[in-house]
């Protein structure tokens, strides 16, 4: 917004691929330069992809992780939009439930491992359970938040149409509120695709966190180490770039001021 | 005032809820609310619960202010110069969603097993959460106090410092609340798996070491109010006169 | 006879945006002389806006030149302050702060000696420590005016500065700041859609047409201050430009 001229369209190509091309260079001369034995070059990466895609573990391992991130964000939503819109359209329950989320929040579903494994064993189950634990949250939040900051004239518009409460929330709050709503299912997304990978490390042996993990301590395969780590980076984004679509849409789209 | 006790007394029918429940299963090895109290005192006792608090607070600490020292001012930069954005952004884009405890094995590699690694993990789990905060500022200052700067004949530096800090301090403030809280969930996970001291640790201990639930709960209740307590110090920072200005606009 | 302060010569601001051209400015020329009053006068984004903007510096015509004081304009100046709608005030800073901010070559007695007296020629004592969102729209408004003046430039812009407050302290601002204008005698140029607002306040009336905006008429308002709105010739100078415009007389 503030430079002084505006760049040309070609610019939006050129730059972040210098910029990448820049610092592949660096990372290739570095660790040429201090002649690691163990750090990968970009190249070493490549090829270790190769080979994970070879020896048939790469899409597996991918179609756990977003297996898992599928079941559990979908609990999640399931569960955490009702939920979130009930608390957001009562205020009196969310005065009351708010302070028993506020202490749970800052726990990392990490940290519920344990309990995870005694209730449930180790295993996808476990996985999934945090999954759900950890998209949860902003889910609602989200919700609460959405339905809260409805304008009272809309609702007010809504009643004076004749409509009862049901479609009320249906037709009014709830299409008001959905691009909040959808903000907080993308953060939700991104949190989940982060739990996914750490509670493989720990929780399951399949998955590409298991794979980041388990290049390392069968081998100190590092090259797939980065790998793995590249490709969850991909994911991700894939993740939420195809969320972002969803935020265009023209019903929705009204709801967005500015991109990030 | 009835009012205010309702949520307590949630609190307390979840508590009971969760007693009996233990105690009708014969599987005992989940531990009652009081048992987890007990537990609490144990941990007290022997001196261990400040340590690891102690440890914990300062992983993050020392993360968090790297990161907020790194990110905020790069952040600011990115999000003033297009190019820099156009440049930079894939790159950020795509390190983004790799999870902190991901770079656990590289951490390790370059730093051992150890606070610095711990430390490591958390400024990564910061930093991109803050630089996005900081590039989303700058882009939302409304261009007429950046006319009105310029207007006034103030130089580049001066319009940093007068204009655009004070403009995007209460946004970056939340922020900041909101990353302090991610880093507080990511030293638990990295002390659960790559050092030996921290309430993270001690979960992870407490079970290895003698299936001491009592003691895992009772980490995690600790987890989740300390977390609770850093949480409402910064939303206290936003209170400050100087600052309210923002958030009565809200 | 009059210095000119400002020339505009064959200006013409083309905007390019995704592709699509949109013409804003078509050939304005305008000749402002100094310590003289001048109202762009048009409907809602017909670019009057953007011209006042480009003659401020603040942006660059796609042809065209603006000359003040026969210098060139190249950027934004301390000797010319544009007056945002109240918004442009600084939320960060109290009263005393905002009005300070152009002073940083004063020293502090100076400095404070100065912001006193724009305080009170802009009537906000007692908010002297008061943060803007504190204020009304109308006193917003006034703080951005003292602001502007507290550096004494020789122009002041003002963009349609009273647009967000209702009618009646409208009228009050008008007056304030034909008092502040008299005392002063700066060079104004001031934006604005409302007739009347143009008809009481201006020595000249640019009239603008519709996007891409021409200069249809300039009307000189031959009125000494203060100025009965129930004048005939009030009334007539008025008429002329609403027909100028196209507007009918009954609703």
């Amino acid at each position: 917004m503030n430079s002084l001229v505006e760049p040309k369209k070609w610019e939006r190509f050129v730059w972040p691929l210098l910029a990448t091309a820049l610092l592949l260079a660096l990372w290739h001369y570095s660790v040429a330069w201090t002649a690691t034995k163990i750090f990968p070059s970009p190249l070493d990466v490549k090829k270790g992809i190769a080979e994970l895609i070879r020896k048939k573990v790469l899409w597996p391992d991918i179609i756990d992780s977003l297996r898992r991130v599928a079941i559990g964000f979908g609990a999640a939503t399931v569960i955490g939009i009702p939920l979130g819109l009930t608390l957001g359209w009562y205020p009196a329950a969310n005065q009351v439930v708010n302070p028993v989320l506020q202490i749970l929040r800052p726990i990392s579903p990490i940290a519920w491992i344990p309990i995870a494994i005694i209730l449930l064993g180790v295993g996808d189950h476990a996985a999934t359970s945090l999954i759900f634990l950890g998209a949860l949250f902003p889910i609602i939040v989200a919700c609460v938040d959405g339905v809260s900051n409805v304008p009272s004239v809309y609702r007010l518009a809504g009643r004076n149409f004749g409509l009862g409460p049901f479609r009320l929330l249906t037709q009014v709050v709830f299409p008001a509120a959905l691009p909040k709503i959808i903000v907080g299912l993308r953060l939700a997304l991104g949190i989940a695709w982060l739990v996914v990978v750490a509670a493989e490390m720990i929780a399951v042996d399949s998955g590409l966190g298991y794979l980041v993990i388990d290049s390392r301590n069968s081998g100190k395969r590092y090259d797939l180490v980065v790998a793995a780590m590249l490709i969850i980076g991909l994911i991700g984004l894939i993740l939420d770039t195809g969320f972002r679509r969803l935020e265009k849409i023209k019903s929705v789209r009204w709801g967005f001021r500015d991109d990030s | 005032m009835i009012v205010r006790l309702r949520p307590i007394a949630l609190i307390a029918v979840l508590l009971l809820l969760w007693q009996f429940a233990v105690t009708r299963n014969p599987i005992h090895i989940l531990p009652t609310p009081w048992g987890v109290v007990r537990g609490t005192g144990d941990l007290l006792q022997h001196g261990l619960l400040l340590k690891y608090v102690v440890a914990s607070l300062f992983r993050v600490t020392w993360g968090f202010a790297l990161a907020v020292v790194v990110a905020v001012p790069l952040g600011l930069i990115i999000g003033w110069n297009r190019r820099a954005e156009m440049a930079l952004n894939p790159l950020i884009q795509i390190l983004r969603p790799i999870s902190p405890l991901a770079w656990i094995p590289i951490a390790i590699l370059w730093f051992g097993v150890g606070d610095l690694a711990a430390i490591f993990l958390i400024f990564l789990g910061c930093f991109f959460p803050l630089l996005l905060t900081a590039m989303n500022a700058v882009r939302g200052i409304p261009a007429v106090y950046i006319n009105a700067g310029r207007n006034f004949g103030l130089r580049p530096a001066a319009l940093v410092s007068r204009v655009l800090f004070p403009a995007v301090v209460p946004q970056l403030i939340i922020g900041m609340r909101i990353t302090l809280g991610v880093g507080w969930l990511v030293v638990v996970a990295a002390e659960m798996i790559a050092v030996s001291s921290g309430l993270g640790f001690l979960i992870v201990d407490a079970r290895n070491a003698g299936n001491r639930y009592d003691l895992v709960v009772a980490g995690m209740v600790i987890i989740g109010l300390i977390g609770l307590l850093l949480d409402i110090a910064m939303r206290s920072l936003q209170q400050m006169k100087s600052l309210r200005w923002s958030y009565s606009e809200d | 006879m009059t210095k000119t302060k400002l020339q505009a010569e064959h200006i013409h601001m083309v905007f390019t945006r995704d592709g699509k051209t949109t013409s804003v400015l078509n050939d304005i020329s305008l000749t402002v002389a100094e310590g003289e009053f001048v109202c762009l006068l048009g409907p809602s984004g017909c670019g009057k806006s953007t011209l006042l903007s480009t003659m401020a510096g603040f942006l660059s015509p796609t042809s065209g030149e603006v000359t003040i004081d026969g210098e060139a304009v190249h950027g934004p100046d301390p000797r010319r302050i544009f007056v945002f709608q109240e918004r442009g005030v600084f939320p960060w800073l109290t009263v005393e702060g905002n009005i300070a901010f152009g002073l940083f070559h004063l020293t502090a007695a100076e400095r404070h000696q100065r912001v006193a007296h724009y305080i009170k020629m802009v009537g906000l004592e007692g908010f002297e420590k008061a943060y803007p969102p504190a204020l009304s729209g109308g006193m917003k408004q006034r703080l951005e005016v003292a602001r502007a003046l507290a550096v004494n430039p020789d122009m002041l812009f003002l963009d349609e500065p009273f647009g967000a407050l209702d009618s009646i302290t409208r009228l009050v601002m008008r007056g304030e700041l034909l008092r502040i204008w008299e005392a002063e005698r700066k060079t104004i140029i001031f934006v604005t859609h409302d007739i009347d607002e143009a008809v009481q306040l201006a020595d000249r009336v640019v009239v603008m047409s519709a996007r891409p905006a021409t200069i249809q008429q300039i009307v000189n308002i031959d009125i000494p201050h203060p100025r009965d709105i129930s004048s005939a010739r009030y009334l007539e100078l008025r008429d002329g430009i609403f027909q100028q415009i196209g507007l009918a007389h009954k609703i």
